[in-house]
């Protein structure tokens, strides 16, 4: 009942015309990134951060919130028409939805695909607006040993649950790691891995590497398969929106198995990308026309658009909860908080009831307006895609410039950006997952902060992450995670 | 979109440049290199436990560099270690490295430009040149688009929402 209350005192914050109106210009632009590939959600809010600098906090979270709703929509108009991914959550979505376009049932595909990742969202945001106070409160009681502990739990499941080599994904969180110690060491003041340069004096902004990682990486990606757009034409219209919503309750075993992967996976940081697969991967095997799959099923567009969807949204559980983002975007958003001059963590809930419930307001309406404004805009995007690559990747390599030059006006950081550039098409090219490095140089002072403060505390007994039960199964999880892969290994040899 | 080819017929793409199981190599190499640095520069600066501080400001780092120095390590022996078969797919064509240079060469220049001579110009030179030689535009279609952005960008920037980006002679010329 609390949290219902506190609900409508969300909507109270979000119905203003102002915090109304970036909200729209936040899903328009969102939708933009999302379907054009080589710019995303991380990198589209990374590059307007700035720019919310001298806004209220609660209208730019509005707003770059809203981008990262309409980039999770976007994604699957370029996948469905063009057979191209805007996302990396959307591939999965190009398995049945382009070969219903090429069977000229594009419009369907559209229809179940934004529909199906509405009614992800939907759910996701419901189990957010009632578990995330309970989560809050119960982080209240959590010290500096209990922090740590779920950062290890956090960096930990992307070792078990990633599908790359697990020594790959150490190795790129641990460079992450080490991007995040270069500067002024927190704790002490003193300045370290500086190696005498002025311009690491600051360390490196994790927003240069998000764009650089994501945006100029991806770039180097895309370009490299020669990009030429395809497009299925798009014909959507009142009568088959209608027709399609008539056929959607008879997936509903689908959409309900969709929404707790995506949630599960969103909480727990899996993100929207894998979520979306092991929903499409699912449902191929439990639906009776699994064997059609490929060919162009509704089912199968409905499976992972309702997944990523509700990754998503519920990765901003965590992040508000406990100051862990589940996803490289709501990590994004975590770095906006931080920037803003709040602490995300329990307390956000006790001092800045506004902020929260405004957000989870927002969440609600914006997927609400962004259905609707998206499927009213099919054609307008489309059209968009017809704007050859060679005119649109320059301007989003210009952008991303921008982007990284507005954030602390330094110009080294441009070079920065164009070194991250060239490590995200690297790992990209050679499986080195990029979500478990950004949250690494985004929690990187966070997470060594709370293990020397554990450790001050116990003085360097390291026994204290086992002294009492909760930070004691936390940890014990972490180690299980830790080791999944090898214990996954080993049980296959023994048998 | 001049270049526009399947991406199954591998004869398109020229020749392979380089294999995955070499990039692999090199990159595992290169980490655990970044690895030792770090490692060095936190020993020096302490790793170990400071008086009233608890772990010392090199602690975390070291540590770090440590774990990144031996999974990476780990990749290397497994790609030097690989079957020849599975590790000789061809991570780049001469066609494709050539695309990608064509787009990152351009952008570094873009970068070091725009901190000598101010980004709208070094932009405008960027598109101008991106769409001449990656799109094969010719200069009159190529022109209104250099020109149009940055003018835009500058607008929006500069004019509205008074966010100053690098500027160079010209700019001051025109007095901003």
């Amino acid at each position: 009942m609390d949290a219902f209350l506190s609900l409508l005192h969300g909507f109270e914050v979000l119905l203003t015309v102002s915090n109304l109106g970036y909200m729209l210009l936040g899903i328009l632009f969102g939708v933009l990134l999302g379907f054009l590939p080589g710019v995303g959600g991380a990198n589209g809010i990374a590059i307007l951060l700035p720019l919310t600098f001298s806004m209220p906090p609660t209208t730019a979270i509005i707003m770059l919130a809203a981008i990262y709703w309409g980039a999770l929509f976007g994604g699957c108009i370029s996948a469905i028409l063009f057979n191209i991914p805007g996302e990396p959550w959307s591939v999965a979505t190009t398995f049945d939805g382009h070969p219903l376009a090429k069977q000229g049932r594009a419009g369907e595909a559209l229809t179940a695909s934004l529909s199906s990742s509405f009614i992800g969202a939907l759910i996701a945001t419901i189990v957010l607006t009632f578990l995330a106070p309970i989560v809050a409160k119960f982080a209240l009681k959590f010290g500096p040993p209990e922090f740590f502990s779920v950062y290890l739990l956090t960096f930990c499941s992307f070792v078990g649950m990633g599908r790359q080599s697990p020594f790959k994904v150490i190795s790129a969180m641990m460079l992450g790691f080490a991007f995040a110690s270069v500067g002024t060491d927190e704790i002490t003041g003193g300045l370290r891995l500086t190696f005498g340069t002025e311009v690491l004096l600051t360390g490196f902004h994790f927003l240069i590497a998000v764009i650089g990682l994501f945006g100029i990486g991806e770039i180097l990606v895309t370009i490299e398969k020669g990009l030429h757009f395809e497009g299925q034409s798009s014909k959507i219209n009142p009568f088959i929106v209608w027709q399609t919503w008539k056929k959607l309750p008879q997936y509903w075993v689908t959409i309900i198995r969709g929404t707790a992967v995506g949630v599960w996976l969103g909480v727990t940081p899996g993100g929207a990308t894998p979520a979306s697969f092991m929903s499409y991967g699912l449902a191929k095997r439990f639906s009776k026309n699994g064997s059609k799959f490929g060919t162009g099923q509704l089912e199968g567009v409905v499976a992972p658009e309702t997944a990523a969807h509700a990754a998503g949204t519920s990765a901003l559980l965590p992040m508000l909860t406990l100051g862990i983002p589940g996803s490289p975007t709501a990590a994004v958003l975590l770095g906006g908080l931080l920037i803003w001059g709040l602490d995300p963590g329990p307390l956000l809930f006790v001092e800045h009831k506004d902020f929260v419930w405004g957000l989870i307001a927002s969440i609600y309406l914006g997927n609400l307006v962004g259905l609707f404004v998206v499927l009213s805009t099919v054609p307008l995007w489309a059209s968009i895609m017809k704007i050859p690559f060679a005119i649109i990747a320059p301007i989003i390599i210009v952008i991303c410039g921008i982007g990284s030059y507005t954030l602390s006006n330094a110009p080294a950081d441009l070079v920065f950006m164009v070194m991250f550039g060239v490590i995200g098409y690297l790992f990209k090219k050679l499986d080195y997952p990029l979500a478990p490095m950004v949250l690494a140089i985004v929690l990187g002072g966070r997470t060594e902060n709370s293990f020397r403060q554990a450790m001050l505390g116990s003085q360097g007994d390291l026994s204290i992450f086992w002294s009492n039960g909760l930070v004691g199964s936390i940890t014990a999880l972490s180690m299980v995670m830790l080791f999944w892969p090898a214990i996954t290994w080993l049980y296959r040899r023994l048998r | 979109m001049a270049e526009g080819h399947d991406h199954e017929s591998q004869g398109e793409h020229g020749k392979p440049v380089v294999s995955y199981r070499t990039m692999n190599i090199a990159v595992s190499v290169m980490l655990m290199i970044v690895a030792m640095i770090v490692m060095v520069a936190s020993y020096r600066l302490g790793a170990g436990w400071a008086k009233d501080v608890g772990p010392d400001s090199g602690y975390f780092p070291f540590y770090v560099s440590l774990i990144m120095f031996v999974t990476s390590g780990v990749t290397l022996l497994q790609h030097l270690l690989m079957r020849h078969r599975e590790g000789e797919r061809v991570f780049l064509h001469y066609r494709e490295m050539m695309m990608v240079l064509q787009v990152l060469v351009p952008t570094l220049i873009f970068v070091v430009l725009s901190i000598y001579i101010g980004i709208y110009i070094s932009m405008a030179l960027f598109i101008a040149f991106f769409m001449m030689w990656h799109g094969r535009y010719p200069w009159y279609k190529a022109l209104p688009a250099a020109v149009a952005v940055p003018v835009v960008l500058f607008v929006l920037f500069e004019i509205w929402f008074l966010v100053p980006l690098p500027k160079g002679p010209f700019e001051a010329w025109l007095g901003y």
